[in-house]
């Protein structure tokens, strides 16, 4: 008896259901720039405003005391540093915004570490390396960056954020810290540091992203620079 | 179902006044639907709420939690719909009730005092809000299918599948409150979506088109008076 409309009738809710799907295709097809938006009027549920795009099927979760950070490749002294090891050498502490390539942003993180450069100081860098590999206790995550980048004075071998020992959520016991590129840079669980003779593009960046991930000039985006 | 003995004296109640408004297939397909939405809301806590998601952890095992409900979610209508075009069942006409509106209905939710509407099953707010929420599960399971498998998508979807998956939520979940209240608060729909009948009287009053249907008009109780009044 239904099968047929009724004069005036108008088939509302399937209008409202297609209405709201093409919304939605324009939203994930444009809406990544509403991310910051979105990330402040979540702030107070997410918490510290870090969302985690874990790429393993699991978090590492290594106690300080077990943590060992192996440095080599082309290095003359190639070192095992331990938590401690890290700890004894000169620490810097630097305050920048972290800068997600999907639109996020949390203002001003406070990181301490020790300066990358004095790490491979330490290794001895041969002179056929131009380049630093990263890899991380999750067996998946790499990154990379150029034997000048690596010596710039905010990226940090760090083992503290916001004034406390780095969860292991965030990337702890010690994560890669490179202030003024994009978030994927700073690789979390840092295991591996290893000079190479030429940057080899990183997890992210065999998926598309740009290799010189400059938070403001890579990946399309105007973001303020942080660093 | 008979009244049980301390019942008020009730003409209407008693299997023969009594009308079937949600059959076992719909309950079914509601219950479950209702259930995986639960588990989705919960694991969702514990993936964005950041005390939340530090005091439960396990992040990845949540993730895959909530990832499995999530693509679960529409498998029960899914399947409940095959089965009403099968082997018959109210979820198919039903559909076709929820999606048209005429143009009494119309004006009855834009609130106009003389909207002269004879209420059908289902009134026009439980209308939209099967339309809104339908739309918002599929979006929230395209969106969700970019976050998930975001290698096969633009990276710029991603972020905007974010988007789209927080502001689909945060709206769910404010017509689900509404509609667990609207459950509490009448507890004749409530009950009919657990043992599937209603009343006569209560059909009388919510629904007379539908009772006209279902009886054929006069063939109930109804009386004049009942058919002018609409809206309770």
């Amino acid at each position: 008896m239904d099968a047929v409309l009724e004069p005036q009738q108008t088939r509302i809710g399937r209008r409202v259901v297609l209405g709201m799907l093409a919304a939605g295709a324009v939203g994930i097809v444009f809406g990544g720039r509403l991310t910051s938006t979105v990330s402040d009027l979540a702030a107070p549920l997410t918490g510290d405003g870090f969302r985690i795009y874990s790429v393993a099927g699991y978090s590492p979760a290594t106690p300080p005391a077990e943590y060992a950070l192996a440095v080599g490749g082309l290095a003359t002294n190639s070192l095992r540093l331990t938590y401690a090891d890290l700890q004894a050498m000169p620490s810097t502490t630097l305050t920048r915004d972290f800068q997600c390539v999907t639109g996020w942003r949390v203002a001003g993180v406070r990181w301490t570490g020790v300066a990358l450069r004095d790490v491979l100081d330490r290794a001895g860098v041969a002179p056929a390396a131009k380049a630093v590999t990263f890899r991380s206790s999750d067996r998946v995550y790499t990154e990379s960056l150029t034997l000048d980048q690596a010596r710039r004075d905010d990226v940090l071998v760090a083992y503290e954020m916001q004034g406390a020992p780095i969860t292991d959520r965030h990337g702890g016991p010690v994560r890669l810290l490179v202030a003024p590129m994009y978030g994927y840079k700073s690789l979390k669980w840092l295991s591996h540091i290893d000079l190479v003779d030429a940057v080899e593009p990183g997890y992210w960046e065999q998926e598309g992203y740009d290799v010189d991930a400059w938070v403001g000039s890579s990946n399309g985006r105007q973001d303020a620079p942080t660093s | 179902m008979r009244p049980p003995p301390d019942a008020p004296p009730d003409a209407d109640r008693g299997a023969p006044s009594e009308l079937i408004r949600f059959d076992a297939g719909e309950r079914t397909v509601h219950w479950t639907t209702a259930a995986l939405t639960l588990v989705s809301f919960a694991t969702a806590a514990a993936l964005f709420i950041g005390p939340v998601a530090a005091a439960v952890g396990r992040r990845d095992d949540v993730r895959w939690v909530h990832v499995t409900a999530g693509l679960l979610l529409p498998v029960p209508f899914a399947v409940g719909l095959l089965l009403a075009f099968t082997r018959g069942g109210l979820l198919r006409s039903d559909l076709r009730r929820l999606d048209r509106w005429s143009e009494a209905e119309r004006r009855w939710l834009r609130m106009e005092p003389d909207a002269g509407v004879r209420l059908d099953k289902f009134n026009p707010g439980q209308k939209l809000n099967a339309a809104f929420t339908a739309g918002a599960i599929l979006l929230l399971l395209a969106s969700g299918a970019v976050m998930h498998w975001f290698g096969h998508f633009p990276l710029a979807w991603r972020a905007g599948a974010s988007v789209v998956h927080d502001l689909t939520a945060a709206a769910l979940t404010v017509t689900l409150a509404g509609h667990v209240l609207m459950a509490l608060t009448h507890p004749a729909s409530l009950r009919s979506m657990l043992g599937g009948r209603v009343s006569e009287a209560w059909a009388r009053r919510e629904a007379p088109r539908w009772l006209d249907e279902e009886r054929g008009p006069g063939g109930g109780t109804v009386t004049p008076d009942a058919l002018r009044r609409g809206r309770p």
